[in-house]
C-alpha cells in the first residue's frame, strides 16, 4: 500500500513541479537556517569540562571601599593580589588555583625562527589536576615550585610542534623575555571552550601556549593581560598591582559536593568579616560562589547576536512552514473531486489520510535533506566569518539527529492539517458538483 | 467594488485564508524588526570617530625583556619617524577610537564628596595625541609640553595620593562637556577622580569616540597630558596623506627595525583597517539580517502567487459564469486584487501588533530602543505593494478566462 501511495504522491508532485519545488525549498531554507544558528548556539553554550564542571567554583569577594556602595551590587569579578594570596594560602578547598593571563616573547634558539609573542597563563600548581589538563609529555609543577618561583614552564602541543617538531621537549630550555626556563611538561589536546577560567582575555580563543608559575612571572616582572579594576586611589599601568586596590586575578576552587560548597561560602563570609575588622574591606560581606556553568551564565558568554540569529531563524522557519501548509492545503482541496471519487469507490478516510500524509512526508523529507545540505553550507559560511568562535562551528552527531527530528516534525506538522482537512470532504457533494 | 461577495468566498476557504494572513503577519513583524535592527547596525557602523581616519597608520611594537631606557628610546624612535618624507605628525598612544583590545576607563565625579560616579569616561593619553589624531579643538587649548607626566610616575603618584606628581589638566569632548555642565562653558571647571583628586578642563574637542564599551556613551572621552612608551603598551600613530599610507608604513617599519632589531611587531595597519575590523561583526550581522528579510519577502510573495494560482484554477468555471453574465476583464482583475488587499490588510494589522510585541521583547533582552512609529506605515505599504505585485500574475490569468468556459461541463 505504501509503495502505491508513494507512487501516487510522486505523480501528484510531478504534476505541479514549480509548486513542489517551492514547498521543498521553503522547508529546506527554514530548516537550513535554523540548524545553522542552533548549531552555533549549541557549540558556544557547551560545557567546557563536562566531567568536572559541577565541582568547580569561582569565589567572589567585595574588597572595595564604601564609595558608591549599594547593598544589592555584585561583588568584584576578579580578586586582588592580596585576597588571591590569602585565599590560596588558606587552602580551604580541595584544590585551588590563582591565575592571570599574559603575553610573552618567545626567543627560539633556532636561527630560522624570529622571536614571536605567545599567550601565556601565570598560575599555581593545582591548575593542572583541578582542570583535568592532559599531558603529552612530562607533568605540571608542584606547590614547592610555586613557593620557590622555580624557572620552569609547561607548553602547549602547538608550541611544541612549532619549536621542537613535536618531539618530547621536557628538560630542554626555553628563552622567554630574555630568561631561560626549563620545560617540564607538554600539554596534550586540551582546549576547553569557552575559555571559562579567564573570560577577560577572550571567550572562545585557542588556549595559551605557555604556562608558568604565577610567582615566577611576578619575579620576572612580566606584564599581564586582561581587565584591571581599581578603586579609591588605585590605578595600574602595565605592571601588575600588588597594593591590593586593583583586581586582576582569577581564583578557582574545587569543591566535591554542595555541602563543601556551603562550608566554603561560610568561609568567604568569615574572611570578608576578618578583612573588614582589619580595615581592608569597608563594605559588609558580599560574597558569591558560582559554579562553572553558573559563572558562564552570569557573564553571558554566548554573544547576544548568536541568540538573536536563532530567534530570527526560527521565525523564518515558522513563516516557511505556514507557507507550505497553506500551499499544501490549497493543493489537496483542489483535488477534492478526485478524493471524492476514491471515497465513493470505497477508500476509507484513514486510507485517504495515509495517502495524503505520504505526499506531505515526501515533501518534508526532501526539504529536510535539502535543509541538512543548506546547514552544512551555512556552517561553512559561519566558519568564514571573522569572529573568534568561527572555527568551532561544526555539526556533531547530536545536532545531526536534531536536524532529522526537526525536519521530520516540521514535515508532519505541515502535512497533518491539510491531510485532515482534505479527508473531511463529503464524497457525494464532490461527485455532484462535477 | 463590492467586498461582500469576496468575504463570502473567503469564508469557504477559512483555513487557507487564515494561513495566508498568518504568513503575512509573521513576515511583517519579523521584517519590521529586522529592518530596524539593520538601521541600528548601520548607525553604529557610521558613528563619527572625530579623527582624521584616512590619514593614520598604526605600528605597535613590543620589547623583548625589560629595558630601562624606554623613555629615551621613545624619543629617538619618534624623531626617526618624523624624518620619513610625507609624515606630518607622530605620537605614542595607548588607544584609538573604535578598536578592540585594552582601553583605559574611569569613573569621574563633579563633587569630591559624591558617592557614585557621575559618568564613566575613557582616558586617552600620549604626547602630541590631539594634533596627530586630527581632532578639532572648539574651545580652550591643547596641552603645553611642561604639563606632561610619564605614565609610571603618574600611577605611583596616584597610589600615594600625591597631587604634585599627577597631571593637573585635561581636555574633554563637547558631548561630555554638555553632559556634565549643560549650557555652560566647560573651560576652567573641575572634575574629580578616585578619592576626590581634582583636575581642571583646559580644552574641548568637537568629537572623539571611545575605543570600545560604546554603551557607556560613545563620545564620553577625556584626554590627559600623560606620556607613554612602547614598554607601557603604547603604539606609534603616524599621520600622512591618504595616498602615502602604504609607503609610510613600510618606511616606518624599516626605520624602527633599524633602530632596534630586538623588537617584535604586534600590529601594523592603517586606521581604516582597524576600524573595519572593529565593526566586522556588525557588518556580518547586517548581511545576515538583509538576507533573512529578502528570503522572507520572497517566500511570502511566492506563497501568495501559489495560493492565488490555485484559487484562480479552482474558480475557472465561476469566473467564466461571471464573465458570461457581463462582468468585464477589469472586474475579474479587481476581484482578485481586492481579495489580496483584504487579506494583506488583516495580516498587516496583526503583524504590526506582533512587531510591537517582538520589539518589546528585544528592548528587554538586547537594549534596543523602541521601534519608531514610521516603521508601521512604511512596512504596511511595502507589504501591500508586494502582495499586489504577487497577485498580479494569477489575477491577469483569471481575467483572461473566456466566458465560454461557463457553457462547458468539465
Amino acid at each position: 500500500m505504501f509503495a502505491y501511495y508513494l507512487e501516487l504522491a510522486l505523480r501528484s508532485l510531478m504534476r505541479n513541479r514549480a509548486l513542489t519545488a517551492l514547498m521543498v525549498l521553503a522547508i529546506a531554507l527554514g530548516i537550513g537556517a535554523s540548524m545553522t544558528t542552533l548549531t552555533v548556539l549549541h557549540v558556544l553554550s557547551g560545557d567546557p569540562l563536562p566531567e568536572r564542571s559541577n565541582t568547580l567554583y569561582y569565589p567572589q569577594v567585595d574588597p572595595r571601599d564604601s564609595a558608591g556602595h549599594d547593598s544589592d551590587k555584585e561583588p568584584m569579578e576578579q580578586v586582588s593580589w592580596t585576597d588571591g594570596k590569602n585565599l590560596l594560602q588558606a587552602k580551604r578547598a580541595n584544590r585551588q588555583a590563582l591565575m592571570t593571563g599574559g603575553t610573552v616573547a618567545v626567543q627560539p634558539t633556532q636561527s630560522a625562527l624570529d622571536p614571536f609573542y605567545e599567550d601565556a597563563r601565570f598560575t599555581t600548581a593545582d591548575f593542572f589536576p583541578m582542570f583535568g589538563v592532559l599531558f603529552q609529555y612530562g607533568h605540571g609543577w608542584n606547590a614547592a615550585d610555586d613557593d620557590s618561583s622555580a624557572r620552569l614552564v609547561v607548553i602547549s602541543s602547538a608550541l611544541n610542534d612549532k619549536l621542537f617538531g613535536g618531539k618530547d621537549s621536557t628538560g630542554q630550555m626555553l628563552r622567554l623575555e630574555g630568561t631561560a626556563l626549563r620545560i617540564v611538561g607538554v600539554l596534550g589536546d586540551w582546549r576547553p571552550n569557552p575559555h571559562f577560567y579567564d573570560l577577560n582575555v577572550t571567550n572562545y580563543a585557542e588556549s595559551e601556549g605557555v604556562y608558568m608559575p604565577l610567582s615566577t612571572s611576578q619575579d620576572l616582572q612580566l606584564v599581564h593581560d586582561g581587565s584591571v579594576d581599581c578603586w579609591g586611589n588605585g590605578g595600574a599601568g602595565q605592571r601588575p598591582d600588588h597594593s591590593g586596590t586593583c583586581v586582576w586575578l582569577q581564583f578557582w576552587v574545587q569543591l566535591d559536593n554542595p555541602a563543601q560548597a556551603a562550608v566554603y561560602k561560610e568561609f568567604l563570609v568569615h574572611y570578608s568579616q576578618e578583612q573588614k575588622a582589619l580595615g581592608r574591606f569597608q563594605r559588609p560581606p558580599n560574597v558569591r560562589l558560582r559554579n562553572l556553568m553558573g559563572w558562564l551564565d552570569y557573564n553571558m558568554v554566548v554573544p547576544g547576536d548568536v541568540r538573536l540569529q536563532v530567534w530570527l531563524a526560527f521565525g523564518f522557519l515558522l513563516v516557511c512552514l505556514v507557507n507550505t501548509v497553506g500551499l499544501m492545503l490549497a493543493k489537496f482541496m483542489r483535488r477534492a473531486g478526485e478524493l471524492g471519487v476514491r471515497r465513493a469507490l470505497g477508500a476509507s478516510r484513514r486510507a485517504l489520510f495515509g495517502q495524503l500524509l505520504v505526499e506531505a512526508g515526501v515533501i518534508g523529507l526532501s526539504g529536510g535533506i535539502g535543509g541538512l545540505l543548506l546547514a552544512f553550507l551555512g556552517l561553512w559560511l559561519v566558519r568564514q566569518q571573522p569572529t573568534s568562535y568561527a572555527a568551532l562551528a561544526h555539526l556533531d552527531p547530536w545536532m545531526l539527529l536534531t536536524t532529522f527530528l526537526l525536519a521530520l516534525g516540521a514535515s508532519l506538522l505541515a502535512g497533518l492539517l491539510p491531510a485532515w482537512r482534505a479527508c473531511q470532504i463529503t464524497p457525494a457533494l464532490q461527485l455532484k458538483s462535477n | 467594488m463590492d467586498i461582500l461577495p469576496i468575504l463570502s468566498t473567503l469564508r469557504r476557504h477559512k483555513i487557507t485564508a487564515w494561513l495566508l494572513i498568518l504568513e503575512i503577519a509573521l513576515t511583517c513583524a519579523i521584517v519590521c524588526n529586522a529592518v530596524f535592527l539593520i538601521s541600528q547596525r548601520l548607525e553604529r557602523m557610521n558613528l563619527p570617530s572625530g579623527i582624521a581616519e584616512h590619514e593614520l597608520v598604526q605600528v605597535q611594537l613590543a620589547n623583548i625583556g625589560n629595558r630601562s631606557d624606554a623613555e629615551a628610546r621613545a624619543k629617538t624612535d619618534l624623531a626617526a619617524l618624523r624624518q620619513i618624507p610625507g609624515v606630518t605628525q607622530v605620537a605614542l598612544v595607548f588607544q584609538m577610537p573604535f578598536t578592540d583590545g585594552g582601553s583605559s576607563n574611569s569613573g569621574i565625579k563633579l563633587d569630591p564628596q559624591q558617592q557614585e560616579d557621575t559618568v564613566d569616561v575613557t582616558q586617552y593619553m600620549g604626547e602630541n595625541l590631539l594634533s596627530t589624531l586630527g581632532t578639532r579643538l572648539v574651545a580652550g587649548r591643547d596641552f603645553r609640553p611642561d604639563e606632561f607626566v610619564d605614565l609610571d610616575a603618574a600611577v605611583t603618584a596616584l597610589h600615594s595620593g600625591n597631587l604634585k606628581g599627577l597631571p593637573q589638566v585635561l581636555v574633554i569632548t563637547q558631548m561630555l562637556a554638555e553632559r556634565l555642565w549643560p549650557g555652560q562653558s566647560a573651560l576652567g571647571k573641575q572634575i574629580y577622580l578616585g578619592q576626590g583628586l581634582p583636575f581642571r578642563v583646559v580644552g574641548v574637542v568637537a568629537h572623539l569616540a571611545r575605543p570600545n564599551r560604546l554603551s557607556k556613551g560613545v563620545e564620553y572621552s577625556t584626554v590627559w597630558p600623560i606620556s607613554m612608551n612602547v614598554a607601557q603598551g603604547a603604539s606609534f600613530l603616524i599621520r600622512c596623506a591618504p595616498q602615502e599610507r602604504e609607503r609610510v608604513l613600510k618606511s616606518a617599519l624599516a626605520a624602527l627595525k633599524q633602530l632596534d632589531p630586538n623588537r617584535v611587531v604586534l600590529q601594523k595597519r592603517t586606521y581604516d583597517e582597524a576600524r573595519h575590523a572593529f565593526f566586522a561583526n556588525d557588518r556580518a550581522m547586517t548581511g545576515i539580517l538583509v538576507g533573512v528579510c529578502l528570503a522572507l519577502l520572497i517566500v511570502t510573495a511566492l506563497g501568495i502567487v501559489g495560493l492565488a494560482s490555485f484559487w484562480v484554477a479552482q474558480r475557472r468555471r465561476t469566473i467564466g459564469v461571471r464573465r458570461a453574465l457581463g462582468a468585464t476583464r477589469a472586474n475579474i482583475l479587481q476581484y482578485f486584487q481586492t481579495e489580496n488587499f483584504l487579506l494583506a490588510t488583516i495580516g498587516i494589522v496583526i503583524g504590526m501588533a506582533l512587531a510591537f510585541g517582538i520589539n518589546l521583547f528585544l528592548m528587554q533582552h538586547y537594549e534596543l530602543p523602541r521601534l519608531p512609529a514610521i516603521y508601521f506605515p512604511v512596512g504596511a505599504i511595502a507589504l501591500w505593494v508586494i502582495g499586489q505585485l504577487a497577485v498580479l500574475g494569477p489575477a491577469l490569468r483569471a481575467a483572461a478566462v473566456p466566458p465560454v468556459v461557463a457553457t462547458r461541463s468539465v
